[in-house]
């Protein structure tokens, strides 16, 4: 006997309906099945205008974030087994708007990323000739943890912040930023610090700590939010008091 | 194709959802979060009262005495009991929470999460037992 599973899964046709809808299917049941096998069933057996992102069905290009019973999750990394007996609700992540079914636009993340400078910056190049820059296991370690980040936005679908302050750079880009900061061959902190400081920045954020839980990667963007805070009010007393001193 | 579906190019029509003013009731750990911002109201009230009772000090005994009285009152002592509890749950998730933002790295490894949220532990227990033996022992 074949066993099947239902899906619940959002659907918004811009171009038919003013608003999002529900359409559920009847998939076989597959002890091995994630969620996205079932989405992709469904787009080859049942639906072929189910729209959906995903690519490398590993865990790894983060493009298959979606809302799964409630909770952000990859869908290529939760197994249908885990939601027995279903029904599975499936829908788009969460505070970003929705483009068409269970696809998101995530412009605004792109644009925040960018602004928090995610690249090492360097007062000035080396020459060549004095060769590489060179870094100890004991450095790399200190910011390998946020340098996993795969850009699935699935804290930002987690922070109830983002969600009631648009405004918010929110978790993954301020995890990048303190990714560089700690990294030894970077000069960019003060440059990163000016930015983050402002409305939207690390103060926005109420430490709610959704997204280290939801994140994939362990990358713990809550603690990266939470060391940055101590360091830019570190940073800031130090200036008060030896204003001549802190650069 | 019909003709009335039409394709906004380069332009997509987006759906923006809205958050619910209920926001911190979908899950439960959004509902805790929003208690533990609420403690801070009940820790303000316990500094406002202690300022109050240094007040009163400085006004001489009978105003001290006067204080001290009201303190005993049902009122009071029902704020002060409730005021306790959220001021624990206030500590507690807080010092749970420390070793997210204190990393420490001794000889290259990060100190353990256990170690920096018992340190907390011990000096608010350290603390306790001072103040404790301080208006204890007379
Ligand atoms: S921090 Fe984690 S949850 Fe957020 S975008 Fe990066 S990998 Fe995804
Ligand atoms: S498909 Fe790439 S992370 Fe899921």
């Amino acid at each position: 006997m074949a066993e099947t599973i239902t899906l619940s899964v959002a659907r918004y046709r811009p171009e038919e309906e003013a608003e999002p809808t529900v359409q559920t299917y009847e998939v076989p049941y597959r002890k091995d099945w994630v969620v996205l096998d079932a989405l992709n069933y469904i787009k080859d057996q049942l639906d072929g205008s189910l729209s959906f992102r995903w690519s490398c069905r590993m865990g790894v290009c983060g493009s298959c974030g979606m809302t799964v019973n409630g909770e952000p999750k990859l869908t290529c990394a939760v197994f249908l087994s885990d939601y027995l007996p279903g029904p599975i609700r499936v829908e788009p992540l969460q505070y970003f708007p929705i483009v068409r079914d269970l696809v998101v636009d995530i412009s605004d993340f792109l644009e925040k990323l960018q602004k928090v400078k995610p690249w090492i910056i360097l007062k000035e190049e080396k020459p060549l000739s004095e060769g590489e820059y060179r870094q100890t296991p004991d450095q790399l370690d200190t910011y390998k943890q946020f340098s996993m980040c795969i850009n699935c936005m699935l804290c930002y679908a987690a922070c109830p912040i983002y969600g009631l302050e648009p405004g918010f750079v929110g978790p993954a880009a301020i995890a990048l930023a303190q990714r560089y900061n700690l990294d030894s061959r970077d000069m960019g902190a003060q440059e990163r610090l000016d930015i983050l400081s402002q409305k939207g920045g690390i103060w926005d954020c109420t430490f709610v700590g959704e997204c280290t839980k939801v994140c994939p990667e362990n990358v713990d963007p809550a603690g990266a939010i939470q060391q940055y805070k101590l360091a830019g009010a570190a940073h800031w007393f130090k200036s008060l008091l030896l204003p001549w001193g802190a650069k | 194709m019909s003709s009335d579906v039409h394709y906004t190019l380069h332009h997509p029509k987006w759906y923006r959802r809205r958050v619910s003013v209920w926001w911190w009731l979908q899950k439960r750990s959004y509902a805790q979060f929003v208690l533990r911002e609420l403690t801070s109201v009940f820790v303000a009230f316990f500094a406002v009262v202690s300022l109050w009772q240094l007040h009163a000090l400085g006004e001489g005994p009978e105003a001290y005495a006067h204080f001290m009285a009201r303190l005993k009152s049902p009122l009071f002592l029902a704020l002060h009991g409730v005021t306790f509890l959220f001021v624990l749950f206030h500590s507690i998730t807080w010092f749970n929470l420390a070793p997210t933002a204190i990393v420490v790295r001794l000889r290259g490894k990060r100190v353990p999460d256990f170690v920096i949220a018992g340190m907390n532990y011990l000096v608010w227990l350290v603390a306790s037992a001072a103040v404790a033996w301080l208006l204890l022992r007379g």
